[in-house]
């Protein structure tokens, strides 16, 4: 059975922390990470990719644009 | 290590669902954290660019927290004075009929100090498009209370809570303009959840087609958060807005086309 | 094409002559003593002729912003009031300069301050030259003294605003306004089709956008932005000087005076004449950039200078500037919406010899 897979890029240095992305995420694939990007943000990140089905809503709330999501079926 | 080369095959172009459009411009946003303006700006731009529009569009920017609004969307712009947006867009849509026209405005911009401009505008039916960024608060100027601020909610000047007896009345403008002869299309949405930005954005596509079609004023309200204004996490902001805000400012088509209408109850007679 | 005659008021000739020059659009809101202006554009329904739009904003506000916003378009738009129509538009004015945009404004002068009166008056000299509303900008004013004066004075008004990227005041008063003389208006020309380069008019993909504003966060481009506009007035002072002397050649003494004013000292110079006073008038026909040298020039073959108006002496100061200390200079002229009687100019200037 086809399954769907996704993944996220994140601009890291574009992303400014404000997690609305993790909560927007149905499958729990972003976390935050535990260190800062240039800006001093703890920027989003996939924390569990496995988990990704690229539905694209963590880009879709993102204000900042920086997330590009990838789409397949394996 | 399996792992990572799945997500590298993953990773291609003929795989890409989402990227931010290219006509948002590079620039990093100046706005704080969480912030929908950015959201709003985004989706504008990738109407935009779906529709084709960019050698088309003149957009007008307002005075407040998006001031510098023409610095992230790539297409002409021009920058009014507070509150003054509808006027400027009037002239150029009456003088450039077959341009889109729009005017992106915030709370204090629309609703207070450009009343008369945004209700005139709104009434002469000015072939147009108004958006309207209302988070209930003055966020350029360090979070004042704004003509849409709720009763009883804190601000830098109304420290103890918005007490209207002394302070006046929130301004529900959207349900204002609703009721003019002018408007074509009124509605209120929100861009804090995926579900809400879709919805937002199929609201902007609308107020796209009816302009071509030169149908009257599109204002479509975005209620929105200010989590440095409100003091809170963006997260937090969202839900916030969720228990306050939307009680308040319920999101939802205002006036909806007649025909539009016609065409809803058409189908729904097929569907029973 | 040959010119044609008609009897008219001031303010009609503005409204036919807008029209005859081919602008693009006007946006007015309704003010004694320039309200005809609207009205005979309104009747003339330029639209279905030249395609210019004429729009009855909802306040004076909104009306010189919207003719930013066409401004910003490359087209050609103007605005008309009366002095407290003109105070309102301050704001939109200083942004139109500060974005650097062409356009005309008219202002039929009434008398002032607050509500004042809606008779004639030159009371608005420093707001209009001066700048008006808020931080460094100049207005290139030009001040009609006849019908024929404001009917011409539109097209050079927008030759003047699109030449040099900036506003254009024609600061007439309620006398020329309402007065009927003759007057040779110009045939009718076509509204331009072509659209400067730096016009709002959607981006193709061959450009960078275009983005119209006076802001600048940056104090180090906001300065850079200044000097230019330094740079621009200066170049206006040197080149767009326009004056118009009478009987300056034997005379002892000069009248300076512009519009209503002007003409009145016409009569007066006669009176004076008769009685032996040699007398001469410097019109100047535009107040910025102000005919400084010409002044300084006659400063030295004259006894004494006296500014005619009909304000509390506000043209005086430009022409105390001038003159630079090398003769008197004194102020007269009536107020409140009382024109100066022509004697009264050579009582005053008896008084003072």
């Amino acid at each position: 059975m086809a399954k769907i897979r996704g993944s996220i890029v994140v601009e890291i240095d574009r992303c400014k922390g404000c997690e609305v992305c993790m909560v927007s995420c149905p499958t729990g694939t972003i976390a935050m990470a535990k260190e800062v990007n240039h800006k001093g943000y703890f920027y989003a990140y996939p924390a569990h990719p496995e988990l990704c089905i690229g539905c694209a809503n963590c880009a879709m709330v993102c204000p900042d644009g920086v997330i590009t999501v990838y789409k397949t079926k394996i | 290590m399996a792992q990572a080369t799945g997500i590298k095959e993953i990773i291609k172009p003929e795989n890409l669902v989402y990227r931010k459009t290219k006509v948002m411009t590079d620039n990093i946003l100046s706005y704080c954290p969480g912030c929908g303006h950015g959201t709003a700006h985004r989706i504008l731009a990738e109407i935009i660019d779906e529709e084709g529009l960019q050698s088309e569009t003149i957009g007008i920017s307002p005075v407040g927290c998006s001031v510098l609004l023409y610095e992230f969307i790539d297409i002409d712009w021009q920058e009014a004075a507070h509150g003054r947006a509808p006027a400027l867009a009037t002239a150029i849509k009456r003088l450039l009929p077959d341009k889109f026209v729009f005017t992106y405005q915030g709370d204090g911009d629309l609703a207070a100090i450009g009343t008369a401009e945004t209700i005139h505008t709104c009434n002469r039916g000015e072939n147009i498009l108004i958006i309207f960024i209302n988070n209930g608060i003055y966020g350029m100027t360090g979070g004042q209370m704004a003509p849409t601020t709720l009763p009883g909610m804190k601000s830098s000047t109304s420290p103890y809570g918005r007490d209207v007896k002394l302070m006046g009345n929130p301004l529900k403008m959207t349900d204002i303009v609703a009721t003019l002869p002018g408007t074509y299309y009124v509605t209120r949405q929100s861009v804090h959840t995926p579900v809400n930005v879709r919805k937002t954005k199929k609201a902007i596509r609308k107020a796209v087609h009816y302009q071509k079609l030169n149908k009257g004023t599109c204002f479509i309200e975005i209620v929105s958060n200010c989590p440095s204004g409100w003091k809170m996490t963006p997260v937090e902001a969202n839900k916030w807005m969720e228990a306050n805000m939307f009680p308040f400012y319920p999101l939802g088509d205002l006036k909806v086309p007649a025909e539009e209408n016609a065409q809803k109850t058409t189908n729904s007679e097929k569907n029973d | 094409m040959e010119k044609e005659l008609r009897l008219m008021k001031g303010n009609e000739a503005v409204a036919e002559a807008a029209i005859r020059t081919g602008a693009d659009g006007y946006f007015g809101y309704p003010i004694t003593p320039q309200s005809e202006i609207l009205e005979y554009l309104m009747e003339a329904d330029p639209y279905h002729t030249t395609g210019m739009v004429v729009l009855q904003a909802e306040s004076e506000v909104a009306a010189i912003n919207m003719v930013y916003g066409g401004a910003a378009c490359g087209k050609k738009v103007m605005t008309t009031s009366s002095s407290p129509g003109i105070s309102l538009k301050q704001e939109g004015i200083t942004y139109i300069a500060g974005a650097e945009l062409p356009c005309l404004i008219v202002n039929v002068v009434r008398g002032g301050p607050g509500l004042g009166t809606i008779q004639p008056a030159q009371s608005d000299y420093f707001q209009a030259t001066k700048g008006g509303g808020h931080g460094d900008y100049h207005l290139i004013v030009l001040a009609p003294a006849s019908v024929q004066e404001m009917a011409d004075f539109v097209e050079l008004g927008f030759d003047l605003a699109f030449k040099y990227r900036n506003p254009v005041m024609m600061l007439s008063d309620g006398a020329i306004g309402q007065m009927m003389e003759k007057v040779w208006l110009s045939p009718q020309k076509e509204r331009s089709k072509t659209v400067p380069a730096w016009a709002t008019t959607g981006k193709p993909a061959t450009r960078d956008r275009i983005i119209i504003t006076s802001l600048d966060l940056d104090p180090n481009g906001q300065e850079r932005f200044n000097q230019k506009l330094v740079a621009k007035y200066n170049e206006i002072r040197e080149k767009e000087v326009r004056y118009e002397e009478f009987q300056c050649e034997d005379a002892e003494y000069i009248l300076v005076a512009y519009g209503t004013s002007a003409r009145v000292c016409m009569k007066s110079i006669q009176l004076a004449r008769a009685q032996g006073i040699k007398v001469g008038l410097l019109r100047p026909i535009t107040l910025f950039p102000f005919p400084t040298k010409r002044l300084n020039e006659l400063a030295g073959k004259v006894k004494m200078m006296v500014s005619v108006e009909m304000s509390a002496g506000q043209m005086v100061e430009d022409v105390m500037l001038s003159v630079n200390g090398k003769v008197p200079v004194y102020h007269f002229g009536r107020m409140g919406g009382i024109v100066t009687e022509p004697e009264e100019v050579v009582d005053f200037l008896k008084s003072k010899i």
